[in-house]
């Protein structure tokens, strides 16, 4: 199910307030996102961790195709 | 099957096996680009899979998800550890740490 760029990225902001955001529409369908954040949060934690930390974000959401990239900073 | 049965279906596939790859469609024919992708990554490291199509047994598929405790496929186990799905598999190729955890494991040559 299709998300607007603002919904996906206020979820995300919720979950991660002092984080760098961005969102990428990458079919141009709001379908399929790639979104890369930077928060030191992530600092320690191994990439599976920081991956089920930004999927717990997005739960309540059906997104078809979610590529993620994470970095501590 | 019942739910406890496909879990330890899925128990018993990753500890019998080195490398499972939980994916859409077959190793030859994948349905999903995702899944293609990993399978691809594997045969060009020269890695022996087992590959298994969730397509095949909704069972499964949901199983998988609640097995790892990770909402997509494909899945990546490598000696009954999960190591990624699709992004993370991608980047730590690109870093080499997959290559690292595979020596390791004594599953890919020191070279």
């Amino acid at each position: 199910m299709p998300i607007s760029e603002i919904e996906l990225e206020s979820a995300l902001k919720k979950k991660f307030p002092d984080a760098q955001i961005e969102c990428q529409d990458l079919a141009g369908d709001t379908d399929h996102w790639e979104v890369r954040i930077v928060d030191p949060v992530f600092q320690g934690q191994s990439r599976i961790q920081q991956h089920k930390m930004v999927q717990e974000a997005v739960v309540d959401y059906d997104i078809h195709a979610l590529s993620i990239k994470t970095a501590a900073k | 099957m019942d739910q406890k049965a496909v879990l330890e279906t899925i128990k018993s596939q990753i500890t019998e096996n080195d490398i499972v790859l939980y994916m859409k469609g077959t190793k030859e024919t994948p349905q999903c680009g995702f899944s293609s992708a990993v399978s691809k990554l594997l045969t060009e490291l020269q890695l022996p899979y087992i590959a298994v199509n969730v397509l095949e047994n909704p069972d499964l598929r949901e199983g998988i998800k609640e097995y790892t405790d990770w909402p997509t496929i494909p899945q990546l186990y490598v000696k009954g550890e999960f190591v990624g799905g699709y992004d993370i598999v991608r980047e730590s190729y690109e870093t080499g740490e997959l290559q690292d955890v595979l020596k390791d494991k004594g599953l890919l040559s020191q070279s």
